[in-house]
């Protein structure tokens, strides 16, 4: 059988339900082609009830299906009448195996053997990708599920989750939380270990297994599914068990290589790599499409305009203004020199250098994300410590950099086109200078994340962008009289290095010297004293390491190992050692910082001898803190047990500052020689909660907090992306009444985080506020600094960052 | 753009020091600082008649001594009021120093006169508050080490949990076994009380522990059942109930470490407001009959 249609879309999400629905109402002929049974599989997914947000609220809807705010159940039921008043013509249980042919006449052939003609393409298959499928003998029985939608929907059965990410393992402790239900659940994971899972999950599945409730199966995978039976092949062999369902969590494959397959071209071999897309959506294989989040966009509106608009260009109408134009223009607006929204893109994408390699939709998209702005010659762009991660582009006037403190003769200048603020992009420590207009500017203030997007699409942009970081970080460093052309034999040297976490890049005793700088992450330096390794000291991103063994030759003395994930920049000694000749300035600057280091080291290793216990001490209790993830922390709450009295006021502070929720757990966490570190935002450098969060609501603010604005959707990315575990996702409890009615009058719960109950019992029936993602924001805005440690009576709580708690003083807590 | 600021410029939320040793020791200065004053004028100014609560020394003295008992009140809300631009270490800092002063201070201020009058109770009343201030500060300076000890990293909701799930365990291992055995079980099951009442959360000592018991009963049954043969669960069952001993004297050491924490507030905050009550007759009273 096979039909023929002007326009086949796949995918039946917001994006490719929206596409489709414009086109019946265009009256083109047209097919949704949907794998599963019901409409946008991704948002049936969510969890029953879950509030679904309309972000950018800004950005007006342009869609012939409705959308607004609310519970998943009422968008997908409002979906659903659309989809059926609107005659979209949606074909169901139709997976597309391939899209072969060209603009004009393409095949899609269906899995169920059906083959569909179309003359264009949409692509709007989102980003999850299809689950892995249990491919064992039996694995397409329809007992065999790749999802749990209900765990109390099962009673009585032997059931076998297969997989043991956290979406198996929540799905087994899920089936086995009420005993009344009587499951005999079964984990089987095919390692040893449950290295993907989020430690929280692991320990309460051992717990359940140690209670008797669950069996493990480790180093195990099915081999044989069969009614009422499923054989597992173990590490002591095949063993044949009863069994009533399989859940299969195993992961998924993303939808790259399906794409691939069409012949569509993507940005970069980059994991986080887009299609590549011109204007009007289309990839680079005429006739085809790509719309929504596989496009890159994660929201639904977004995706849902998209889906208009692309069967609009396909219908061509190749002059409709995109839906986010008003934004633009209001983003616009106020700058000097008159142009219009499509000519200021032109100009930015044109003047500076590192956008020159963006399409027109990827400049649009990428301005949304942007701040453009102009300052008057000599007004502060920004200041020295300031802390802030954007990357800016000229694209119009210079600035001066002060590379020496309050002294403006020694200014540097940056001509149109260049960049500035990269520093703070690639380590996310505090600027490095401050920088001021030369002459009126136009610049282009670029937030992190679209930074980072940008150097993941377009190569030009990334090599720019390294090249010159490394060059003006070189600079930086090393400062004292060196200009650009004096380092062009050591940067042509240069290598960029990832090192991972306890990697060593300088090892004691070596007969080495290339000099290393520290791009992003953080360094310990130790050193074997008496057999055993004793920290001497931290090395923050920004500074350099190696030079003991350049300057003063002889082998390293000390091993330099990364504390955390990071980035050198290996500059070969040789020719470092030529500069170094030809420059006694930075002679003399890099013998005082020897000497600096050195008077640290010989400080410690005389107390080793006369005190070595104090030393191990010092020692352990740094390489503890290091564990902890303090090297890669800005700022973090740290709590002395010598002083802490067990009262939680920092606890009941952190709820009442911030609208009943607390953002810490001062009991939970690690602790080591009475130092504990509570289970609380670290404010990372390079923050993984920002990674990937859709409507971009997570900031670094000025002193270094990194907090979650208003924009928040709930999806709950952040909170699983943070190895710490210190984000949760909750809804603001309703107002309770004041301290003084509490004290005097009894009334309400009393200072802190309302109790479940009391927040069950006083929760709103109508518009309560939806679920979002709740984490530590060091009480920014907030007069006095952190409520944690202001509410603490004995002083046992304190904020610190590495660079100033890893340091010899720690040496005399170690004494008492 | 917001001004830069260096590492804890914004707060001194990185000074690592506890309360007593506050700024190093400023309000231990102030107190000392004010009770030598009051001592020497003591010494120097001489009121006639002769020295009490009733001369203009003795007034200056009452007043200081009054407004400062008030002031140290107002922690109890200060601790709670999380808003503003202030230290609550450096309050517990002065009102642990400012608090001990009034020992000199108000003694100066009786001009050693003590009699059975409500002047003398509301002075009793305000010695009571101190001596258990005195008692609050030599456990907030000894025992968070200990809590710190005892509980290694496990909280106190995991340690209850620990015991929750052993008790799961012991339930299951006790399916198999007869009534005589299942009652020992269910002695530490039903009779095991983890905090208890007052007494027995402050001293940790609870005579009758049902876990105890079934320890010493399984024992018994156990030297028992080995002369018959056939001792089939017991011994996993004695471990179970030796890891419960375990765990419950690790939650009852915790919890009789933090009533130990907390319970001087409970003499010291109803003292207060005793000595509130007391203090406002001793001043009326005074007024009353100038």
């Amino acid at each position: 059988m096979s039909e023929r249609v002007r326009i086949a879309v796949l995918g039946s999400g917001p994006a490719g339900l929206s596409a489709a629905a414009h086109a019946a109402a265009r009256g083109l002929s047209h097919v949704l082609l949907e794998k599963t049974d019901h409409l946008s599989d991704t948002i049936h997914r969510y969890q029953r009830g879950k509030h679904i947000m309309a972000t950018p609220s800004q950005l007006i809807l342009r869609s012939d299906v409705r959308f607004q705010a609310d519970k998943r159940e009422n968008i997908l039921g409002a979906w659903g009448q659309d989809a059926e008043s609107r005659h979209v013509n949606v074909r169901y249980r139709s997976e597309a195996l391939s899209v072969t042919g060209q603009k004009g006449d393409f095949t899609i052939a269906l899995a169920d053997g059906a083959t569909i003609r179309a003359e264009t393409v949409v692509l709007g298959i989102g980003t999850q990708g299809n689950p892995n499928l249990l491919t064992c003998e039996g694995g397409n029985l329809p007992h065999v599920q790749y999802q749990l939608d209900d765990p109390a929907e099962y009673v009585d059965e032997h059931i076998f989750v297969i997989g043991g990410g956290d979406a198996g393992i929540e799905n087994a402790l899920g089936l086995i939380a009420d005993p009344a239900q009587a499951n005999i659940v079964t984990l089987v994971n095919r390692t040893a270990d449950f290295a993907r899972a989020k430690d929280a999950n692991v320990s309460a599945l051992m717990a359940a297994r140690d209670a008797g409730r669950i069996s493990i199966l480790q180093e195990s995978a099915p081999s044989k599914v069969e009614p009422g039976w499923i054989t597992i092949e173990t590490a002591n062999g095949p063993a044949r068990l009863p069994c009533d369902r399989v859940i299969a969590r195993m992961g998924s494959a993303p939808p790259r290589k399906f794409v691939e397959s069409m012949g569509i071209a993507f940005t970069s071999a980059a994991r986080e790599a887009f299609p590549q897309l011109s204007s009007t959506f289309e990839s680079s294989v005429p006739g085809i499409y790509v719309i929504g989040a596989l496009a890159g966009y994660p929201l639904i509106k977004h995706c849902m305009n998209q889906g208009y608009d692309v069967v609009e260009y396909i219908a061509g109408n190749v002059a409709l203004k995109p839906a986010d134009e008003p934004i633009l223009e209001a983003k616009l607006k106020g700058l000097p020199g008159n142009r219009s929204v499509a000519q200021w893109l032109d100009f930015l994408r044109t003047e500076v250098e590192i956008l020159n390699g963006l399409s027109p939709l990827q400049m649009r998209e990428f301005l949304l994300d942007t701040e453009v702005r102009a300052y008057r010659a000599g007004q502060i762009v920004f200041e020295r410590n300031d802390n802030a991660s954007s990357l800016f582009g000229i694209a119009a006037g210079s600035v001066k950099v002060e590379v020496v403190e309050k002294d403006r003769s020694k200014d540097v200048v940056i001509g149109t086109g260049s960049i500035f603020g990269e520093v703070g992009l690639i380590s996310g420590r505090r600027r490095g200078a401050t920088i001021r207009a030369g002459e009126p500017l136009i610049a282009i203030e670029i937030d992190r994340n679209a930074a980072l997007k940008l150097m993941a699409s377009v190569k030009a942009a990334r090599d720019a962008v390294n090249r010159i970081s490394i060059e003006r970080q070189v600079l930086t460093i090393f400062g004292s009289g060196l200009s650009a052309a004096d380092l062009t034999e050591v940067l042509a040297s240069a290598q960029v290095i990832e090192v991972k976490p306890d990697e060593a890049i300088i090892v004691e005793g070596d007969e080495s010297y290339d000099i290393f700088v520290i791009r992003s992450g953080s360094m310990i330096v130790e050193k074997m004293i008496g057999g055993k390794a004793v920290f001497l000291s931290y090395v923050p991103a920004g500074t350099y390491s190696g030079e003991m063994a350049l300057i003063d030759g002889g082998r390293r003395s000390a091993t330099v190992r990364a504390a955390i994930k990071s980035e050198v920049v290996r500059l070969n000694g040789d020719v470092f050692r030529q500069l170094l000749a030809r420059k006694p300035q930075l002679m003399a600057k890099m013998q005082a910082d020897m000497a600096d280091r050195r008077r640290v080291n010989n400080f410690i290793e005389e107390q080793k001898h006369s005190f070595g216990g104090v030393v191990d001490m010092y020692s352990a209790v740094a390489e503890f803190l290091v564990d902890q993830g303090i090297g890669e922390a800005t700022d973090v709450l740290i709590i002395d047990e010598t002083l802490c009295i067990g009262c939680d006021n920092c606890e009941k502070a952190c709820a009442d500052i911030h609208e009943g929720l607390s953002r810490l757990d001062r009991e939970a966490g690690r602790t080591y020689a009475h130092l504990h570190v509570p289970t609380s935002c670290r404010h990372c450098e390079r923050p993984y909660c920002m990674t990937d969060c859709p409507p971009n609501a997570i900031h670094r603010g000025p002193d270094g907090e990194v907090f979650i604005d208003d924009s928040c959707i709930g999806c709950g990315n952040c909170q699983r992306n943070c190895p710490y575990e210190v984000i949760r996702m909750d809804k603001a409890p309703p107002a309770k009444p004041g301290l003084l009615a509490w004290l005097f009058l009894g009334l309400g719960p009393g200072p802190g985080e309302p109790d479940k109950h009391w927040k069950e019992s006083h929760a709103k029936k109508e518009g309560a506020p939806p679920k979002v993602a709740i984490k530590c924001d060091m009480c920014l805005g907030k007069d006095g600094g952190p409520a944690c440690v202001r509410a603490c009576p004995t002083g046992a709580a304190i904020r610190v960052s590495p660079e100033n708690f890893l340091s010899v003083a720690l040496l005399d807590r170690g004494r008492g | 753009m917001a001004r830069a600021r260096r590492q804890g410029e914004r707060s001194d939320a990185a000074r690592h020091e506890g309360f007593l040793r506050h700024r190093n020791f400023r309000w231990l200065k102030v107190a000392v600082a004010l009770c030598l004053t009051a001592t020497a004028a003591y010494f120097l100014v001489d009121v006639r008649p002769r020295p009490s609560g009733g001369t203009w020394y003795g007034y200056v003295l009452g007043t200081i001594s009054a407004l400062l008992i008030v002031w140290l009140t107002l922690i109890g809300i200060r601790k709670r009021a999380y808003v503003g631009r202030f230290s609550l270490k450096g309050w517990t800092s002065a009102h642990v120093y400012l608090g001990l002063s009034l020992i000199v201070l108000a003694t100066l201020h009786t001009g050693f006169h003590l009699d059975r009058n409500v002047h003398t109770l509301a002075y009793g009343l305000m010695m009571l508050v101190i001596a258990s201030g005195i008692f609050g500060v030599v456990v907030y300076a000894k025992l968070p080490v200990r809590l710190s000890e005892n509980r290694g990293e496990m909280t106190q909701r995991q340690m209850l949990e620990t015991i929750n799930s052993l008790d799961q365990q012991l339930n299951v291992a006790a399916q198999p076994l007869d009534r005589k055995q299942a009652d020992i079980v269910r002695l530490s099951l039903e009779h095991t009380n983890i905090a208890g009442g007052f007494w027995a959360r402050l001293t940790g000592v609870r005579p009758g522990d049902g876990n105890a018991r079934a320890i010493k009963r399984l024992g018994r049954e156990m030297r028992r059942a080995n002369k018959a043969a056939g001792a089939a669960n017991l011994d996993q069952i004695a471990q179970l109930l030796d890891r419960k001993a375990d765990a419950l004297v690790q939650v009852r050491r915790h919890i009789r470490i933090r009533s130990v924490l907390e319970v001087w507030l409970k003499v010291h905050v109803p003292a207060t407001f005793a000595l509130l009550a007391a203090l406002t007759a001793h001043i009326v009273s005074v007024f009353f009959y100038w």
